[in-house]
């Protein structure tokens, strides 16, 4: 037909039409190394981690000082550069500061992250279904997740945790296990709005089975809030570590974590500020990293934003 | 397998009032589509339903477009949608090619989207926006096993070349098009599995005049080329005329009148569809001034509660006693002309 042809004509003569072949995660990866915070965020954060994966080897080879090693003598030291074990000052028992923030990062940035893993496994996995078949798989999740959200979520971390013995495993398990509601209703509020629109309907119409259209449309769909959650998420379970750890209940002395350092070092903050701002610092990039690459990877993941 | 004269099935479907001959590929018998309104919290109870459609007959022919007006809320897009079993019907039939497709399996119902398509109103709602060209059209390639790699690749070009777009687009993404452009995607992704009936769901609706003839003769080029059957839905009733073999009129969840194209516009039997015509504008200032118009008065009843009798009597200018009362048949009252009307003509 005419129409078409000359269409089709004209379209052609466009150069440089042709483009490399790119899916979403391609070309997520293509807009992301462009974005200089997201990637410096995500440097960061690399460093952090392995710093704290090299705890042993670093307070062996270049503090020579053990976490759980103390000097009475050397109490409540300022940071200074004369002796490197001292770096970020001692504690109210002569323990490296700088070394138990190494390990600390262990405890600390493994929880997060294992916990908010679990989190988003069970929150996706259970969202999507509930809110993709509805009906009574749906009635059963919500009530679930309503009935768990009706305990206040301190006593019950306080119930389960005086259960079991606290450690980073146990700790992983309960914060994992108990904290993926959040997750749950916001991806099954959004499965609810999408497997409504017309998208969804036409892959019904070409045959598409379930499973397809869950995680090939919907999930797509949901997945780059889900990453500024997740970042969030990091965030507050290491908050909420150290919330624990205040009560008693989290990661137990002298195991360092930096929830513990911190609340711990908040009774001595008048006579050593050093010990409250050092894991405070490390909170708080952690957590603003995590949210930078959060966001990055949100705009990265929409074809319709584009990065200059 | 297909009806063939002779059988048992042929014999059946000719002796009902909307029966063609043996070369239907679609046969759709008292379909209803009801959707149950309910009240309560915990113990939901149904207080009424909304009959969007309420036992329809009709047939398509193969290679035929059958168009289907009506004004919004009759139950037009609701019917292409039954058929494709998009919503599971109330009752009825719908028999495509000799197969009962109420009753399929969810497995077999799937195999079955191979040979029936639709193509839809929004073209920017029906693409979804986080996948590429490539993709969406190799989608339905990848979930009926057609093709894979660089077939795949090979006949999504292909797709793209028919429906007139460069196949070079592949790679981009559906916001990089305009309305038209996407419209062809969407054909093209009905296109990809090569199907014999395509619903099309008002298609060219949300697309500007000038577009709108592209696409249409777009799809008039298809249908020639690949052998296609269309179900036509729109309200638009001068684009229906152009394209269709046969019209069906629907109002309020029924189809008041069907007949071929040159009969349904130039001897409307039933009142609605007279009112409907006398609304068309004529392009020509003499014959426009003396035009004369029905004006229907009053607004489209609740589908929820239809009248009683005639759906159109209150708003008929024709109306008796008998309208009230009786539900009029759908009856042949001139060789493959239906009406539902008890004063049909004029």
């Amino acid at each position: 037909m005419a129409t078409t042809a000359a269409t089709a004509g004209r379209i052609a003569a466009t150069p440089g039409a042709a483009r490399a072949s790119r899916s979403l995660w391609s070309n997520a990866w293509w807009k992301l190394r462009r974005d200089r915070l997201t990637i410096g965020a995500f440097i960061l954060l690399t460093i952090f981690a392995l710093l704290a994966a090299a705890a042993p080897l670093l307070s062996e080879y270049v503090f020579h000082y053990r976490f759980a090693q103390q000097d009475l003598l050397h109490t409540y030291e300022k940071p200074q550069f004369d002796n490197l074990a001292y770096l970020l000052g001692t504690d109210e028992i002569g323990r490296s500061q700088v070394v138990r923030l190494l390990y600390g990062g262990q405890v600390s940035l493994g929880v997060g992250f294992v916990a908010a893993l679990v989190n988003l496994t069970v929150g996706i996995a259970v969202g999507l279904t509930a809110g993709y078949f509805r009906g009574v798989i749906d009635d059963g999740v919500t009530f679930v997740i309503t009935t768990l959200n009706g305990i206040p979520q301190i006593y019950l971390f306080l119930i389960i945790a005086a259960l079991w013995q606290p450690g980073p495993y146990v700790l992983i398990a309960i914060i994992g296990l108990l904290n993926w509601t959040g997750i749950t209703l916001y991806v099954r509020g959004q499965t609810f709005s999408l497997r409504e629109r017309e998208f969804i309907t036409a892959a019904h119409t070409i045959g598409a089975r379930d499973r397809r259209i869950m995680f090939r449309h919907i999930l797509p769909n949901v997945l780059p809030l889900i990453f500024v959650l997740a970042a969030i998420d990091v965030g507050a379970i290491i908050l909420l570590e150290s919330a624990l750890s205040f009560l008693g209940f989290g990661i137990l002395p002298p195991t360092p974590s930096w929830g513990n350092m911190l609340t711990n070092g908040a009774s001595y903050f008048v006579r050593a500020w050093w010990l409250v701002v050092s894991p405070g610092v490390m909170i708080f990039l952690t957590v603003l990293c995590l949210y930078l690459i959060g966001d990055g990877l949100r705009d990265a993941l929409d074809p319709r934003l584009k990065t200059h | 397998m297909a009806v063939t004269p002779g059988t048992g099935e042929y014999t059946r479907a000719r002796s009902t009032a909307t029966a063609g001959s043996g070369k239907n590929l679609l046969d759709v018998k008292a379909l209803k589509m009801h959707f149950p309104l309910t009240q309560g919290i915990i113990f939901q109870r149904q207080v009424g339903a909304v009959r969007a459609v309420d036992g329809i007959d009709f047939f398509v022919e193969k290679g035929e477009t059958l168009g289907l007006v009506g004004e919004s809320g009759c139950g037009k897009s609701t019917t292409g949608r039954a058929i494709l079993q998009l919503y599971k019907p109330t009752a009825g039939t719908v028999n495509f090619d000799g197969t009962e497709l109420t009753t399929l399996g969810g497995e077999q119902m799937r195999k079955m989207r191979r040979r029936m398509q639709m193509i839809f109103q929004d073209p920017y709602a029906s693409l979804n926006p986080r996948m590429t060209v490539g993709n969406i059209i190799g989608e339905p390639l990848e979930v009926h096993n057609l093709a894979r790699g660089g077939e795949k690749t090979q006949r999504v070009q292909e797709l793209l070349r028919v429906v007139g777009l460069n196949p070079y687009f592949t790679n981009r993404y559906p916001h990089e098009f305009s309305g038209g452009q996407r419209q062809r995607i969407g054909i093209a992704r009905a296109l990809a599995v090569e199907p014999e009936f395509i619903v099309c769901d008002e298609p060219i609706s949300a697309l500007d005049v000038s577009i709108q003839a592209q696409v249409i003769n777009l799809l008039e080029e298809l249908q020639d080329r690949f052998k296609l059957t269309y179900l036509f839905i729109a309200h638009d009733l001068s684009v229906v005329r152009h394209i269709s073999d046969r019209v069906a009129v629907m109002y309020l969840g029924k189809i008041v009148e069907l007949a071929d194209r040159v009969d349904l516009y130039e001897r409307p039997l039933h009142p609605y569809s007279q009112a409907l015509l006398s609304a068309v504008p004529i392009p020509d200032p003499a014959v426009e001034s003396k035009r004369k118009r029905i004006i229907l008065t009053g607004d489209v009843p609740s589908p929820v509660n239809p009248p009683s009798g005639c759906r159109f009597h209150t708003r008929c200018w024709k109306a008796q006693q008998i309208c009230s009362e009786v539900d009029p048949e759908f009856i042949e009252h001139e060789p493959r002309h239906w009406a539902a009307c008890h004063f049909p003509g004029a």
